[in-house]
């Protein structure tokens, strides 16, 4: 059996070695038998069986989370909710479309309703809906990804790549994809080496066994010869030593063959990725994504869990900055009950400030625990998506009352200072008129909205570029902004870890980059070698 | 806090109703609807509920109905139940409600 050589797209760096496991298309898709009979029969397996499932999970929780998933079970196990479907079903309707456009019907029910708790519910419901699907499309078994395994497929779900465990290595290894997908994303901050673009993974007989991945140049190998395989393996181990030495130098701080000193920062979007990590490694953290908040609390977390969250880490950080950035919800993070569905172009829509604007209601809760978790650490407070000063000033003024009105209540607060993200080009371009206390720069946004260039787009992927000399051009200018107005400027998109970019972010004159926790060594190891 | 002319008709074909305000925070939510569901199903007789006494009447034994009544906290919950153990049931039903479905 010959070797198969592939070349695509590096999107995460790395080297990996392992079995291969294929995501086959019957997790996007389903055959329908045509038979009515046998679909209701499916679907009704399909309920069961994912009650059985969630039943199971109770088993392992307490408290609110498991009252949540036991109303989901009563649900479940109603006829009344299937009721619709299986009427669709009799008049000929397939079981997964009759499934969903009745739980979307329900889904509506709940959104339109005028009690916040019952809209808050819809999220329940697609939850539901989306687990009996999967049944449904026998996705379950296609998800499940052994650890240190090479998936290959055409492209991998957000989710799919979450519920695998990327501790143990592997690899990713995809026909279509894009560099700047959300899963690339989550590659690069797991450290798992991913490469995409490759075509047609095409294969006469059983799918090949072992595969070797090179995240860096982009290649991967199906079935690779012994002297291919000894050769990557001698490559594997080097590299392996080189992450060592780097790794040794995490602790050390960031500074410029010239003698500039480099603030490294981390990005983190759950408080998880702290864990086991000493946070002598960074000068803070730079980005603290709140959406994770959101997304577990079945509807919107209160007060209190905010807090112990903001809390936790600010003691982790020892006294070190934080930057915690208000919710960042719509575009391509929706939340249910919360963002808008339906919107024509979603990243030009109602997302980030302005749907904490529109939502004073959610907004001021998450404004609360935020005061009153300034009083333990370095706190800094950042807008997401910010172009026009009058969206900073109505941001502050809702700051300032929370303050008042949580001192007149006697709790412990403090007004953290309050900044902006910098990835509208109207905000980079105008970042001189902003009162705000600091710039980040969101270079991920920001570069798709200069270049007019989705991220996960791979037929643009070439223009969604950060080094672009008027993305560049924009990056410069805000921090000349900053300097101007005596006030920080730091950047917290991907570009900062991309080691390519280094030379041309410091030479806009950035001393402060935030990066995710994987990433420290290599851009500490890259900062040092700088220009030479 | 119940209407005390709720018919007390000894046959058990006639049906017997009764109300009571939601007092629980936020109304007949997700918890207190699958307890609410949960005990209707331990009668053999027919349970429902409405916002007004003249209907429309919803089956207490189903949580996906009763959750699209969305019954806010205060509204009052019109209960109508026919069935040998119907007297039982109703008594349950209220003391259910009063009770804030045992939430503080």
């Amino acid at each position: 059996m010959a070797e198969i050589h592939l070349t695509g797209r590096a999107a995460s760096p790395g080297l990996a070695i392992g079995p291969v496991t294929v995501l086959t298309a019957a997790v996007a898709g389903r055959t329908a038998s045509g038979d009515p009979a046998q679909e209701t029969a499916a679907l009704k397996a399909a309920i069961e069986g994912a009650a059985a499932e969630i039943v199971k999970l109770i088993g392992t929780l307490e408290g609110e989370v498991a009252d949540i998933l036991e109303f989901q079970v009563a649900m479940l196990e109603d006829d009344a909710l299937a009721e619709g479907a299986y009427d669709a079903i009799s008049a000929g309707i397939s079981a997964d479309h009759a499934w969903r456009s009745a739980l979307d019907a329900e889904i509506t029910g709940y959104r339109s309703a005028d009690d916040e708790y019952f809209r808050a519910r819809a999220a329940d419901l697609v939850d539901i809906r989306d687990r009996v699907l999967a049944r449904l499309s026998g996705a379950d078994a296609a998800a499940k990804i052994t650890g240190g395994s090479i998936v290959a497929g055409d492209d991998i779900s957000p989710s799919t790549f979450l519920a695998a465990d990327w501790t143990r290595g592997g690899a990713i290894a995809l026909s279509a994809g894009s560099p700047s997908s959300h899963v690339a994303m989550l590659a690069r901050a797991r450290g798992a080496p991913m490469v995409v673009g490759l075509g047609p993974l095409s294969w006469i007989g059983p799918p090949p066994s072992l595969a070797l991945v090179d995240g860096h140049a982009g290649i991967v190998v199906f079935d690779p010869e012994p002297e291919t395989r000894r050769l990557f393996e001698r490559r594997l181990a080097a590299a392996n030593a080189a992450q060592a030495v780097a790794d040794a130098g995490r602790l050390e701080p960031a500074c410029t063959p010239d003698g500039r000193q480099i603030a490294v920062l981390l990005n983190v979007a759950a408080p998880e990725d702290l864990a086991d990590l000493d946070p002598a490694i960074c000068d803070g953290v730079g980005l603290v994504r709140t959406e994770f908040l959101f997304e577990a609390s079945q509807g919107l977390p209160d007060e209190d869990t905010q807090y112990e969250v903001y809390r936790r880490i600010l003691d982790w950080a020892k006294g070190r900055p934080v930057t915690i950035r208000t919710l960042d919800a719509g575009g391509d993070k929706p939340i249910a009950g919360l963002t808008v569905d339906g919107e024509s172009n979603p990243f030009l829509g109602l997302r980030g400030i302005r749907l904490s604007l529109a939502r004073p209601e959610v907004f001021r809760v998450q404004l609360r625990a935020l005061s009153r978790a300034a009083v333990h650490g370095a706190l800094k407070v950042m807008l997401p998506m910010i172009a026009v000063p009058s969206e900073f000033n109505r941001a502050s003024a809702m700051l300032d009352a929370e303050v008042t009105a949580l001192q007149a209540e006697g709790i412990a607060c403090a007004r953290p200072p309050l900044g902006i993200m910098v990835e509208v080009p109207a905000a980079a371009l105008r970042a001189e008129d902003f009162r705000a206390a600091f710039y980040s720069i969101g270079s991920n946004d920001l570069t798709q909205y200069t270049m007019a260039a989705a991220r996960d787009t791979g037929a643009v992927a070439d223009l969604n570029d950060t080094g672009n000399p008027a993305v560049l051009a924009l990056i410069a200018r805000t921090v000349e902004a900053g300097r101007k107005r005596g006030v920080e400027v730091s950047l917290c998109g991907d570009a900062a870890a991309d080691t390519r970019l280094t030379t041309a972010l410091l030479a806009t004159g950035l001393t402060t980059l935030s990066v995710s926790p994987i990433a420290v060594a290599r851009l500490k190891a890259a900062i040092a070698k700088v220009g030479s | 806090m119940h209407d005390a002319h709720a018919s007390r008709a000894g046959e058990t074909s006639v049906p017997l109703a009764a109300s009571a305000v939601l007092v629980n925070k936020v109304g007949l939510h997700a918890r207190p609807s699958v307890k609410l569901t949960q005990c209707a199903k331990g009668f053999a007789a027919k349970i429902e509920l409405a916002l007004a006494a003249d209907g429309p009447w919803t089956d207490a034994k189903s949580p996906v109905k009763v959750m699209r009544v969305k019954a806010p906290q205060g509204a009052t919950l019109h209960f109508r139940v026919a069935g040998p153990d119907g007297e039982a049931a109703l008594a349950a039903m209220l003391a259910l409600v009063h009770d804030g479905f045992g939430e503080a």
